[in-house]
């Protein structure tokens, strides 16, 4: 075993978000000792308070991008980073909190706090790749603690990692589940959805939620036809469409399609300023 | 296969069958009810069978009814293959460990029990007979597929109640079997009683039929079975016309119906992996923590974007692009690669496409309209 200081570094930052991608590393129980030994875990607030400064070789980033802070926090990330990973829907695709993107200003932030005034937050809920150069991106709300283990042994051995980005069918039908759209009209966004979950809610009779955002090739307009014709209204197909990867393009197209409300701003990354630093 | 030496057994016969061979050491696989479909799964006794159970299939449709007559195999077939059985989904080829500078490499061992697969339809085995020429007989065997496939036990089980999917009749490959079984059975429910009339395929077949209680088939035995199979081919109404279709589809690489189909065409792969003659597979070679490298064989769809990505990016980048690559190979290169159709007119592709997409529809669409072009195809191209 190398010296320990010698080892590659390892950081894990946490944005808007609910801290279940991070805590998948720590669900590594198996792997977690042999993960800390060949990398050397540099800041991962969740584990342990002791941190140490960067550069850091390999960076995990959870969570939006929706507070001025944060705008700059992640630039600082970046250029502390050699590779800069995001993991799950929130730093992939904007997250649940990305429905703010289709209400007015302020509107949530005044309904839930008494002095919504003292909230400092962006009116959208954004990717980190909309704000700084991505190396690459892992899907999933939660992300998959087996993938999670494959991007990070690519990362440090130097391969692609194999992370498959065609649709949640191929897995249903890898081990052996009966396809509930065609054989119980069940709603399913698995035909659109990208696999790494390993095919979960299909197994036990529920249609895809589309946790894992839009496959590589998401038809989203014909799924919706069929969906429709076999009875789902539309506005039920656009919540279906509108959840942990409710601002992933292909998604929320398909649900502004289905009638669901289209985003104030689109969903573009607010311009970085100063003077709005929120600690 | 002669129908001289046939014999009839009942259901207790049948179950007899399937108690020999478990006896003789065989995993007995077979049909059952499971999740609403017809699956392959472990059989044990008749009782393990889709017993009282129908089917209806349509494009994008699958329903299953239990009606509880004593009917064993008036069904046709459900989404999985025995494509599963002889060439997982997953299958691991190598492993290597460091020991130092040296590399230790190992092999996991292709010693399987062997399989008796019970009820599968003709249309099943023409389809066994697809992937042994290419993943047995071709110039580079899978060693893993071999050994299941050389290994396995066939029970046939001939059609006599297609479903609206079905176009075997069209593909030569129903609804008897006359090659490539241990045992054929044909299910009689007449008014005679309920029993099958079985011939012998192999040496091993008729070894297994001896340990069995059974009657000689009488000419009225067989006469009931040329009727099941008569009323099954009529009843078989979808058709593929095959009459030059290979070259039909070569020299429609731009029609427009391909831009058509992939407007539909969720590109999820579903066809493919029903399929039980697609055998398209990745190779990927993973490593881990410790610095074991593993090289695994996993199914693949050549709707996958990645299933055609060379260095700068797919050569199939469009989904119409795909969609004729599945179905120019399935009907016509397949000939010129393996000199067979690689469709055996099972119909899986079609109940399981989600969206319905049905390709006897697209070849005659395509048929109807030869020589159409899409706009701004590049002029004067045919088959490469």
């Amino acid at each position: 075993m190398s010296n320990h200081n010698e080892l590659p570094t390892l950081a894990v930052w946490k944005f808007a978000s609910c801290d279940g991608c991070q805590l998948s590393l720590l669900d590594c129980e198996d792997e977690l000792l042999t993960l800390a030994g060949v990398v050397r875990i540099s800041h991962f607030t969740e584990m342990s308070r002791a941190t140490t400064a960067g550069p850091y070789d390999v960076s995990l980033v959870e969570g939006s991008i929706t507070t001025p802070a944060d705008v700059h926090r992640i630039q600082e990330v970046r250029e502390a980073s050699r590779r800069l990973i995001t993991i799950g829907a929130c730093a992939t695709a904007g997250g649940i909190q990305g429905l703010r993107n289709f209400a007015a200003s302020g509107a949530y932030a005044a309904t839930v706090y008494a002095h919504p005034e003292y909230i400092a937050s962006l009116d959208t809920s954004t990717p980190i790749s909309a704000h700084v150069d991505v190396d690459f991106e892992l899907h999933g709300c939660p992300i998959d603690r087996h993938q999670l283990l494959e991007v990070i042994t690519a990362s440090l051995s130097g391969r692609r990692p194999v992370i498959p980005g065609h649709s949640v069918c191929q897995e249903c039908k890898a081990r052996g589940t009966v396809c509930l759209l065609v054989s119980q009209k069940t709603a399913c966004l698995g035909p659109v959805t990208r696999t790494g979950c390993g095919a979960l809610c299909p197994a036990v009779g529920r249609g895809c939620f589309g946790c894992f955002g839009p496959a590589d090739t998401a038809n989203t307009s014909s799924l919706a036809a069929t969906l429709r014709h076999q009875g789902t209204p539309a506005i039920e197909l656009s919540h279906l469409f509108r959840t942990f990867n409710a601002c992933a393009p292909a998604f929320l197209e398909e649900s502004v399609s289905q009638g669901g409300p289209v985003p104030v701003t689109r969903g573009r990354p607010p311009t970085p300023t100063s003077g709005e630093e929120g600690r | 296969m002669e129908t001289a030496d046939a014999r009839l057994i009942d259901a207790q016969g049948l179950d007899a069958v399937i108690a020999v061979l478990g006896e003789l050491g065989y995993d007995t696989r077979g049909p059952v009810v499971r999740d609403g479909a017809v699956m392959p799964g472990t059989v044990t006794g008749v009782v393990d069978l889709p017993v009282g159970y129908h089917d209806e299939q349509a494009p994008g449709h699958y329903q299953l009814e239990y009606r509880g007559d004593n009917t064993v195999f008036a069904w046709a077939v459900g989404p999985g293959s025995w494509k599963a059985e002889l060439f997982p989904p997953t299958q691991e080829l190598w492993r290597a460990t460091r020991d130092g500078g040296d590399l230790t490499f190992s092999e996991p061992d292709a010693d399987y029990r062997p399989l008796a697969l019970i009820g599968a339809r003709p249309c099943e085995l023409a389809a066994l007979d697809v992937l042994d020429r290419v993943l047995r007989d071709g110039g580079t065997p899978d060693p893993h597929y071999r050994a299941r496939r050389d290994g396995a036990f066939i029970v046939v089980a001939e059609c006599g109640v297609p479903a609206a999917t079905c176009f075997c009749t069209s593909m030569g490959t129903g609804p008897g079997a006359d090659v490539g079984f241990d045992l054929a059975l044909t299910e009689l429910d007449d008014g005679a009683g309920h029993r099958f009339v079985v011939r012998v395929g192999s040496e091993r077949g008729a070894e297994v039929l001896a340990g069995v209680s059974s009657l000689p088939a009488s000419p009225a035995n067989l006469e009931g079975r040329r009727q099941v199979l008569a009323a099954a081919a009529d009843a078989t109404t979808r058709q593929l016309s095959v009459d030059g279709l290979g070259a039909l589809l070569a020299r429609n690489l731009d029609h427009p119906r391909w831009d058509e189909a992939a407007q539909r065409c969720l590109a999820c792969g579903n066809c493919t992996l029903v399929c039980p003659t697609c055998f398209c597979s990745d190779v990927r070679d993973t490593t881990t923590l410790t610095g074991e490298i593993r090289r695994q064989r996993s199914w693949a769809s050549c709707f996958d974007l990645d299933h055609s990505y060379l260095h700068g990016g797919p050569v199939r980048a469009t989904t119409s692009s795909r969609y004729r690559q599945w179905l120019t190979h399935k009907l016509s290169t397949w000939w010129d690669q393996f000199g067979t159709s690689g469709c055996v007119g099972c119909g899986r592709c079609i109940a399981w496409c989600p969206v319905g997409i049905d390709l006897t529809e697209e070849a005659a669409a395509i048929r109807s309209t030869d020589g159409a072009v899409r706009p701004g195809a590049a002029p004067g191209r045919v088959s490469s």
